[in-house]
C-alpha cells in the first residue's frame, strides 16, 4: 500500500509526465482498461508505433476527424492487430536497413481485448509470436466483448452473468473456466510474458519497460477492470483490480525466457475470493456453494503457479 | 537491352515485382498462385531483393500485414487466388478506404463449393465492390508488365489506392511463355521510389483507420468512389508512359478485328487468345464478326466499353463467374448497364463459360456466335455452355 500512498511523492521521478494517450476521449468513467493503456503509453515513450484492434479502446479514441492519439496509431479489423502489427515491424525494419527511414529503434506495439486477443484474434497473434517479429503484445483483459455490449468471450470468468451466457433459472451464466492466455504465450516460447494490472501502476509500467527492451516478441495480459460491463461502482476499478489480485483471481508473474517469478505485489497468504464475488453485479446471482466451487479452482490453479515458479527456479 | 527467356509465367510475376523494389511482401501458399509467393521468397533468399518476406499464417494476415507495412511508407506486395482472397475479402475495402497503394497478384481460381483449384473468375467477382484497381492480363507478358505499371498506379498521389492484377490461374500462371523483362535501369526510371503522403513513424504521429460515424462516412465513401473514377486518368498516363518507354500499348478495352463488326464477342482474361483464333475463322467465312477484350475490370470504363460496342448489332458477354439469382454473369450486368442510356444499343446475350477450369476451344467460341447470328438465343436470359442437364 506504500507506493500508492506516496504516488505524488514518487510519480514524478517514476513515470514519464507527458500524456501519449490524451483525454477527452470516450471511455466510461472509471475505465479500468483506458487507464491500463495510457500507462501503457507512458512506459513506451514516443518512440512507438501501435496497432490496434476493434474494441472499446478503438472506439473511445479515434471517432473521425478527432484522435486522442499522441503516437503513431493504426486500427484496420478486430482480429488482425498482430498481423498488422506484424507489417508495421517489417516495413520499418526494411526501410530503416535501406536507409529510407531515420535508423532508430521504434518498438511496434499490438494491443486488443480479450476477444480481440484470445478469440477471433488468437490466429494472427500465434503467428506473429511463432514469427518473432520484434513486437510487444498487451491484451487488455476486461473479461468480455463489451464493445458489442457485454457478451461472453474465452476470457469471460466461469459464473459470470453476460448478455449471451446470461444467468437465468437453469444456469449461472458462464458455465467455462477462463481461457489461460499468458500460458499459451509462454509456450510460444517468447523470451518476455507477464501479468499486470493498472491498480499496480509501477508494477505495469516496470513490465512494459522490461518488454520494450526485449529483441523479439513478448506478451502483456493486463487486467483491466470494466465498472460498465461488470456492473460495479466506477470508483472500484482500483480496489477491484487490487482485489482481484490479492485473492489470486489474477495472479501477478512474469516469465523470462520460460523461467516464472512471482511479482512482489503477491501476498504470502491470498484473501478469500467471497468478497471480490459479492461486490459485483456480474456474479450477483452466485451462492455459496458455487462461489466455493469457484475458490476451489482459484486455490488450484494459484498453487499450479506456485509449483511452476519453485520447480523451473530448481531447475535453472 | 531487355532480355527474352521462356519463363513459367507465375516466376515471371514474381521476377517482375523484384524488379520494382518493393520493401515488404506477405504471401499465403495456395494453388495456382503458390508458385508466385515461392519465387519472391528465392528471390529474397538469394539476396537478390532487399526486403522483408513475412511468412504469415494466413490470407487474412497477408493482407493485414502488408496493409501495416503500407502505413509505414514501404512498397508491399502479396499474391493470392480464390480461398485465400474470400478469406481477405472483409480487409480489402479496409485497404482502399485506408488509401493505401498495395499491389495483388491474382492468379484466378474458382472457389469453393464445391472444391475446385482450376480457373475461373469466381473470385474476384465477389471483391468488386471493394474499391480496388482491378485489371486482367492475358499472357505472360502482360503479367509482367502489369504488376509493374501496378505499382506506379497505385501509388501515385492522384490515385493512392490498392491494385489488383488479375492473371488466370494454371492458363497463365503455369504456362511456360516466352517473355521479356525490362531493363532495371528503365524500371527504375519508369518507378521512382514510394512518396507516402503519410506514414507510421514518431516523428510525426498519425493515426490511421479511425472510425467515422453517420456525419462523415457517406463523404469519405464518395471520396473513395471520386478517387477510383478518377484513377482512370492516371492508369491511361502510366500506360501512355509504358508504351513510350517499352513499346508496348495498354487500353482499358483492347479490340480485336472489331471494326465494323456486326456482332463482337466480349472476353476477360486469357480467353482472349483463343477467341481471336475463333474470330479469325469466321471472318474468313465471310461473318462481320470481332473481339472485345475487357482489361480494365474497374474502374469500369463505360466510356470506352459504349464507343466499341454501340455500333454493333449484337453483342455476346462471356463470364467465368455466376451472380447466382442474379443477372447471369457479373460481368453480362455491368455492360447492359453501361449501354442502357445510349439511344441505339445492341442486343446482349449472356453466356457463362470455362467454370472451374472447364475448356473452351475455338470451336465453343465459333458456335456461340454462330447461334446468336441464327437467332437462336434470347436476350433475357443467360445460358451455361455445354452444361449437361
Ligand atoms: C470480424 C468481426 N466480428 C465481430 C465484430 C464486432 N465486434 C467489434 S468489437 C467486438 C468485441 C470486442 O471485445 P474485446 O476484444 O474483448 O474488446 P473490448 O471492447 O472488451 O475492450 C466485437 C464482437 C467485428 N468488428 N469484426
Ligand atoms: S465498456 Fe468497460 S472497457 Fe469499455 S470503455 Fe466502458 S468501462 Fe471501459
Ligand atoms: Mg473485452
Amino acid at each position: 500500500m506504500n507506493i500508492v500512498e506516496n504516488f505524488d511523492l514518487f510519480a514524478p521521478r517514476l513515470i514519464n509526465k507527458k500524456e501519449l494517450l490524451s483525454g477527452g476521449h470516450r471511455a466510461c468513467s472509471g475505465c479500468g482498461e483506458v487507464l491500463a493503456v495510457r500507462l501503457m503509453c507512458k512506459a513506451l515513450g514516443e518512440n512507438t508505433v501501435i496497432a490496434s484492434a476493434t474494441g472499446c479502446m478503438e472506439i473511445v479514441t479515434s471517432m473521425y476527424p478527432t484522435t486522442a492519439w499522441e503516437v503513431p496509431w493504426i486500427h484496420v479489423a478486430f482480429e488482425n492487430a498482430a498481423a498488422v502489427a506484424s507489417g508495421v515491424e517489417a516495413g520499418l525494419k526494411a526501410l530503416r536497413r535501406k536507409g529510407k527511414i531515420a535508423d532508430c529503434d521504434i518498438k511496434v506495439v499490438g494491443m486488443a481485448g480479450d476477444g480481440g486477443t484470445m478469440d477471433i484474434g488468437m490466429q494472427a497473434l500465434s503467428g506473429a509470436m511463432e514469427r518473432g517479429h520484434d513486437m510487444l503484445f498487451v491484451c487488455f483483459d476486461n473479461e468480455a466483448y463489451m464493445n458489442t455490449g457485454i457478451q461472453r468471450s474465452s476470457g469471460t470468468p466461469m459464473g459470470a452473468s453476460t448478455t449471451t451466457a446470461p444467468a437465468g433459472k437453469v444456469s449461472m451464466g458462464q458455465k467455462t473456466w477462463k481461457k489461460n492466455m499468458a500460458e499459451i504465450m509462454v509456450a510460444h516460447n517468447v523470451p518476455y510474458v507477464a501479468t499486470a494490472c493498472p491498480s499496480y501502476p509501477l508494477d505495469f509500467i516496470r513490465k512494459v519497460e522490461k518488454a520494450k527492451k526485449v529483441k523479439g516478441p513478448s506478451y502483456i495480459h493486463c487486467f483491466s477492470v470494466c465498472p460498465t460491463g461488470w456492473r460495479c461502482p466506477s470508483d472500484q476499478t482500483i480496489s477491484l483490480g487490487r482485489l482481484a489480485v490479492e485473492t489470486g483471481i489474477f495472479p501477478l508473474y512474469e516469465v523470462e525466457n520460460g523461467k516464472y517469478k512471482l511479482s512482489a505485489e503477491m501476498p504470502k497468504k491470498l484473501r478469500p475470493i467471497k468478497e471480490y464475488y459479492k461486490s459485483q453485479g456480474r456474479y450477483r446471482h452466485l451462492g455459496e456453494d458455487e462461489i466455493k466451487m469457484i475458490q476451489d479452482r482459484v486455490n488450484k490453479e494459484y498453487k499450479k503457479l506456485l509449483n511452476k515458479v519453485q520447480c523451473l527456479e530448481a531447475w535453472s | 537491352m531487355a532480355k527474352r527467356v521462356g519463363m513459367e509465367v507465375a516466376l515471371a510475376v514474381a521476377e517482375a515485382v523484384g524488379q520494382c523494389n518493393i520493401d515488404m511482401a506477405a504471401v499465403y501458399p495456395i494453388t495456382p498462385q503458390s508458385h508466385i509467393g515461392e519465387h519472391l521468397s528465392d528471390l529474397v533468399a538469394d539476396g537478390k531483393i532487399d526486403a522483408e518476406f513475412v511468412t504469415v499464417e494466413s490470407e487474412h494476415s497477408a493482407i493485414s500485414a502488408i496493409i501495416g507495412a503500407s502505413g509505414t511508407g514501404a512498397r508491399v506486395y502479396t499474391a493470392t487466388s480464390s480461398q485465400g482472397l474470400m478469406l481477405m475479402h472483409e480487409i480489402l475495402p479496409i485497404a482502399s478506404a485506408m488509401r493505401l497503394p498495395l499491389v495483388m497478384g491474382i492468379a484466378n481460381r474458382a472457389v469453393s463449393g464445391p472444391l475446385n483449384i482450376l480457373n475461373d473468375h469466381s473470385d474476384i467477382m465477389p471483391q468488386r465492390d471493394s474499391g480496388w484497381i482491378s485489371i486482367f492480363v492475358e499472357n505472360g507478358q502482360e503479367a509482367i508488365d502489369v504488376s509493374i505499371q501496378a505499382f506506379k498506379i497505385a501509388e501515385h498521389k492522384d490515385v493512392n489506392l490498392p491494385v489488383c492484377v488479375n492473371i488466370d490461374g494454371f492458363q497463365l500462371t503455369h504456362m511456360v511463355e516466352p517473355v521479356e523483362f525490362p531493363d532495371q535501369e528503365l524500371v527504375d526510371k519508369f518507378l521512382p521510389p514510394r512518396v507516402p503522403f503519410a506514414s507510421l513513424h514518431p516523428s510525426n504521429p498519425v493515426t490511421m483507420g479511425a472510425f467515422a460515424m453517420s456525419d462523415y462516412f457517406t463523404e469519405i465513401l464518395k471520396a473513395k468512389d471520386e478517387a477510383l473514377k478518377n484513377s482512370k486518368k492516371t492508369i491511361l498516363a502510366v500506360w501512355d508512359e509504358w508504351a513510350k518507354m517499352f513499346g508496348r500499348t495498354y487500353k482499358p478495352v483492347e479490340t480485336y478485328k472489331a471494326d465494323g463488326a456486326e456482332i463482337l464477342l466480349l472476353t476477360m482474361g486469357s480467353m482472349g487468345e483463343t477467341a481471336e483464333i475463333a474470330i479469325d475463322e469466321l471472318r474468313a467465312k465471310g461473318m462481320a464478326v470481332g473481339l472485345v477484350k475487357l482489361r480494365l475490370w474497374r474502374p469500369f470504363p463505360f466510356a470506352e466499353i459504349k464507343e466499341v460496342l454501340k455500333k454493333a448489332k449484337k453483342v455476346l458477354v462471356t463470364d467465368r463467374a455466376v451472380s447466382f439469382g442474379g443477372p447471369g454473369g457479373p460481368v453480362c450486368g455491368e455492360i447492359k448497364a453501361a449501354l442502357y442510356n445510349e439511344a441505339e444499343r445492341p442486343a446482349i446475350y449472356s453466356y457463362i463459360i470455362g467454370l472451374g477450369g472447364r475448356d473452351v476451344t475455338v470451336g465453343d467460341f465459333t458456335s456461340m456466335i454462330d447461334k446468336v447470328n441464327r437467332e437462336e438465343v434470347n436476350t433475357d436470359t443467360y445460358e451455361f455452355l455445354g452444361v449437361r442437364e
